[in-house]
C-alpha cells in the first residue's frame, strides 16, 4: 500500500513535525489514529493506524450459530446494519439453497434503501460539521429521526434492526409501514434540494472540496475502493447492478457515476444516490406482495461442508461474506471483506500535499465508519 | 443634593459627580476616585454584558439549529451562563508540564486587558464615554491588536503541537485582517474629517454615514464586517480554534478561569467590533430620521440614545452570529487569499474613491 513517492519519507527522522489526529478526536468519527507528518501546514505523509476497536467478530463467530452471527454483524458498519445482516442471510440461504418468499425480498430491499438514506444523511450532516457548518448536523439528524421512527414502529429498534434471519424475517412489518414510507418520501423530496443548496451552492464549501484529493480510477482499482467513493472516480462497482440480489432485478434505477474523483464528486455521488434510493422505494413500497414473511427452516441450521461467498452493496461499498463450513452448526471460518478497510488506506495517497484542514474534509468525504475497519 | 439624570445628555450627570467629589477631597484624590469608580463600573458592565452575550449566542445558535437552547436554569434559561461561570471557577487549573509558566499564565490576561482597553472608549450616549481621545479610531484599532500577542503567547507556551498550529494560524490571520479593518474605518474618517469618536457621531446628526456616503460607505461597511469577524476569530474564520480539527486550537490546554477569560474576551471583542461598526457607519447613538421634522422623527428622538446604541449593536451582533452558524469554515490559505487578493485591493480602491468624493463634495 506504500507508493514510491511516499516511501522515501521516514517518520521519526529529523525535520519531521508529527502530530496525531486521533484516536480521540471530534472528527474521525470513531477511534482511528492518523499519524501525520507535517511541513508547516502541508501534509508530507499520513499513516492511518486502525485496530483500536477490534472486537474479534470473526473469531467470536466461530463459536456462534448462524442466526447468532447475524446479530454480531450489525455492529460492524452500524449505519448499514440491515445490509450487513442481509449479507450473512443471503450467504446462508445460498448454501442451503433455500427459496425465500417474495414478500421477504421486497421488505429486505426496502429496508436496505431506507438504511442507505439514513446512512447518507448522517454522512451529510457529519461532513458539514467537519467543515465547520455546525448547523447541518441538526438538519440531517432531524430527517434521520423520521426514518428511525419507521424502524422503531415496526421492529422496536432504531439503528440496528436485527430483523433478518436465514430464510426470511423474524417478524412481519407493522401495518402502517407503507404509509409512513410514502409520507417520508414526500417530506424528504422537498428537503433534499434545500440541503443541496445550503452546502453545495456555498462558495466556501466548494472552495474546500473542489479539486481536492483527486482519486483516479486506477487508484480506486488498486486500493480496492468501492461504494460511492469509487463511483466518484468512474469505477462502476455497484453490486446492485453487477450481481443483483433481493428485489433489485425488478426495479429500475441509475448507477450514479462521476469522473472527477475529487471530494466534491464524492459528495455529489452520495446526494444523487439518495435520490435514486427514493426512486427505488417509490417503486417497491406500494407493491409488497402478501404472503409468508419467512421460509420454513429447520430449528438448527447446518451448512453443508464447503466455501460460500456472497457480496452486497452497503452504503459504503462492497461487503463480502466468506463462510468456510465443515458441516457443523457453527462456521469453521467466516471472513468479512469490509468496504471501509479498503476505503481507508487510500488516504495515505490522497492527502499528501494538502493541508490539515483538507485531511478532515477528505476523511469526511470517504465516509468511514471505524468499527467496520477493525471488526 | 438632587442628581438629575438627563438621558439625552450625560455630561450634566458627570459634571455633577465631578464637582461633588472635588468638594470633599483634593483634586488629585478626586481624579483617582473617579478612575476607580469608572474602572469598577466597566468591570461590572464587561462581566454582565459577557454573560448576556453568551446566553444570546446559545439561544440564537439553537434556534438556527431547530432546537431550543438553554431552557432549564431559570425562566427561559437566563441563568445558564451564571451556572457555567460558577462551574468554570470551580474547575482545577491543570498545570502543564514543561510549559513556559510565566507566559502561560499571563496570556489570558493580555487578551482580556486588550479588549478591556478598547471597551473603555466606546460612546454609549452623548457624554457617556470614558475615554474620548481625539485619535479615537486609531486608539481602538491599536489597542485591539494587542490581543494577538496574548493568542500567540498562549499557543506557544502551551508546549503542545495542536496549540502551536492554532496560534500560528491565528497570528497570521489577525495581523492580515487588521489592515482591512483600519482601511475600511478610514473611509468614514475621511468623510467626517475627524478620528474622534464623539465627533464622528455628531457628524451623523443629519443622517448615518452608511446612507450619506452611499457606495463607498456601503462597501466599507461590508468589508468591515468581514474583516472584523476575521479579526475576532469568529464565524467562518474560526480555524484557530476549529473544534473539528484541532479540538480547541490555541486554548486547548487552558482550563477553568483562564479558559473563561479567552472565551469572554472573544465575545467582548465581538461586541467591540459591532459597536465600532455602529459608531462609525450606523450613527452610534443617533436616532433614525427620515427627512427633517415630522411626528416620526419626534418619536425617534424620544427614544433614549442608549437604547438606540444597544439596539443597533445588537443587530450587528445578530448578523455576525447568523453567518457563523450557517457557513462552513475557510482554510488558512483561502482566508489569507481572501484578505490579500480581494479585500485589500477593494479597500484601496475604496479609499481613493472616498478621497475623490470628499474633494468633489459628492456626498450627502
Amino acid at each position: 500500500m506504500q507508493d514510491e513517492v511516499v516511501k522515501n519519507i521516514i517518520l521519526g527522522e529529523d525535520d519531521n513535525y508529527i502530530i496525531n489526529v486521533g484516536p480521540q478526536h471530534p472528527s474521525t468519527h470513531g477511534v482511528l489514529r492518523f499519524e501525520v507528518s507535517l511541513q508547516g501546514e502541508t501534509i508530507k505523509k499520513v499513516i492511518p493506524h486502525c485496530g483500536y476497536i477490534h472486537r474479534g467478530i470473526e473469531k467470536m463467530s466461530e463459536r456462534l450459530t448462524y442466526p447468532q452471527i447475524i446479530h454480531l454483524t450489525d455492529r460492524m458498519d452500524y449505519l448499514s446494519a440491515h445490509m450487513n445482516n442481509e449479507a450473512v442471510c443471503l450467504c446462508v440461504e445460498k448454501a442451503l439453497e433455500v427459496e425465500v418468499p417474495e414478500r421477504v425480498l421486497y421488505i429486505r430491499t426496502i429496508l436496505n434503501e431506507l438504511n442507505r438514506i439514513a446512512s447518507h444523511q448522517l454522512w451529510w450532516c457529519a461532513m458539514g460539521m467537519d467543515l465547520g457548518a455546525l448547523t447541518t448536523f441538526f438538519y440531517g439528524l432531524r430527517d434521520r429521526e423520521k426514518i428511525l421512527d419507521i424502524f422503531e414502529e415496526s421492529f422496536g429498534t432504531r439503528l440496528i434492526q436485527s430483523v433478518n434471519t436465514p430464510g426470511g424475517l423474524m417478524q412481519d412489518i407493522h401495518p402502517g409501514f407503507q404509509k409512513r414510507i410514502t409520507e417520508f418520501i414526500k417530506y424528504f423530496r422537498k428537503k433534499l434540494p434545500e440541503y443541496d443548496q445550503l452546502l453545495t451552492g456555498n462558495v466556501i464549501f466548494r472552495e474546500r472540496t473542489e479539486g481536492i484529493a483527486i482519486m483516479t480510477r486506477e487508484d480506486a482499482v488498486q486500493y480496492g475502493v468501492t461504494g460511492p467513493s469509487g463511483r466518484a472516480s468512474g469505477l462502476s462497482c455497484d453490486i446492485r447492478k453487477i450481481a443483483p440480489y433481493g428485489a433489485y432485478p425488478r426495479v429500475s434505477f441509475k448507477e450514479v457515476l462521476r469522473t472527477e474523483g475529487d471530494t466534491l464528486a464524492r459528495y455529489k455521488v452520495r446526494i444523487e444516490e439518495m435520490y435514486e434510493s427514493m426512486k427505488i422505494l417509490e417503486q417497491l413500497t406500494d407493491n409488497i406482495p402478501l404472503g409468508d414473511y419467512t421460509a420454513k427452516m429447520k430449528a438448527v441450521i447446518r451448512l453443508p461442508a464447503g466455501e460460500f461467498y456472497q457480496r452486497v452493496e452497503t452504503a459504503r461499498g462492497e461487503l463480502g461474506v466468506y463462510i468456510v463450513s465443515d458441516g457443523n452448526k457453527t462456521p469453521y471460518r467466516i471472513k468479512f471483506r469490509a468496504p471501509n478497510f479498503s476505503n481507508l488506506f487510500v488516504i495515505s495517497k490522497l492527502a499528501v500535499g494538502y493541508k490539515i484542514a483538507d485531511l478532515i474534509a477528505i476523511s469526511g468525504s470517504l465516509d468511514l465508519v471505524i468499527p467496520d475497519i477493525d471488526r | 443634593m438632587i442628581l438629575v439624570i438627563d438621558v439625552y445628555d450625560f455630561s450634566g450627570l458627570t459634571q455633577a459627580i465631578d464637582k461633588s467629589l472635588k468638594a470633599v477631597m483634593s483634586p488629585g484624590w478626586a481624579t483617582f476616585a473617579e478612575y476607580v469608580i469608572i474602572g469598577l463600573i466597566f468591570l461590572i458592565f464587561y462581566a454582565i454584558l459577557g454573560l448576556f452575550l453568551v446566553y444570546a449566542e446559545r439561544k440564537v445558535c439553537a434556534f438556527i439549529q431547530n432546537r431550543l437552547g438553554p431552557n432549564r436554569v431559570g425562566p427561559l434559561g437566563i441563568f445558564q451562563t451564571i451556572a457555567d461561570l460558577i462551574k468554570l471557577l470551580m474547575k482545577e487549573l491543570v498545570p502543564i508540564k514543561n510549559a513556559d509558566k510565566l507566559l502561560f499564565n499571563i496570556a489570558p490576561f493580555i487578551v482580556i486587558i486588550a479588549s478591556f482597553m478598547a471597551i473603555a472608549s466606546i460612546p454609549f450616549a452623548r457624554g457617556l464615554q470614558a475615554l474620548d481621545f481625539n485619535i479615537g479610531v486609531f486608539y481602538i484599532v491599536a489597542v485591539s491588536s494587542l490581543g494577538v500577542v496574548g493568542i500567540l503567547l498562549a499557543g506557544w507556551s502551551s508546549n503542545s503541537k495542536y496549540s502551536l498550529i492554532g496560534a500560528m494560524r491565528s497570528g497570521a490571520q489577525v495581523i492580515s485582517y487588521e489592515l482591512s479593518v483600519g482601511l475600511s474605518l478610514l473611509t468614514v474618517v475621511v468623510f467626517a474629517g475627524t478620528m474622534q469618536l464623539s465627533e464622528i457621531i455628531e457628524s451623523q446628526a443629519n443622517g448615518w454615514w452608511i446612507f450619506k456616503g452611499h457606495v463607498p460607505a456601503l462597501t466599507a461597511f461590508i468589508v468591515f464586517l468581514i474583516a472584523s469577524t476575521a479579526e475576532t476569530n469568529r464565524g467562518p474564520f474560526d480555524l484557530a480554534e476549529a473544534e473539528s480539527e484541532l479540538t480547541a486550537g490555541f486554548h486547548t490546554e487552558y482550563s477553568g478561569i483562564r479558559f473563561a477569560f479567552f472565551f469572554l474576551a472573544e465575545f467582548m471583542n465581538m461586541f467591540i467590533v459591532a459597536s465600532l461598526a455602529t459608531t462609525v457607519f450606523l450613527g452610534g447613538w443617533m436616532p433614525l430620521h427620515f427627512g427633517t421634522g415630522g411626528v416620526f422623527n419626534r418619536i425617534m428622538d424620544f427614544i433614549p440614545p442608549v437604547v438606540w446604541f444597544f439596539v443597533k449593536t445588537g443587530i450587528v451582533i445578530y448578523i455576525m452570529m447568523w453567518f457563523k452558524w450557517t457557513f462552513p469554515r475557510l482554510r488558512i490559505d483561502q482566508l489569507l487569499t481572501l484578505e490579500w487578493k480581494y479585500l485589500l485591493p477593494i479597500n484601496l480602491f475604496n479609499i481613493t474613491l472616498v478621497a475623490f468624493l470628499t474633494l468633489m463634495g459628492w456626498h450627502f
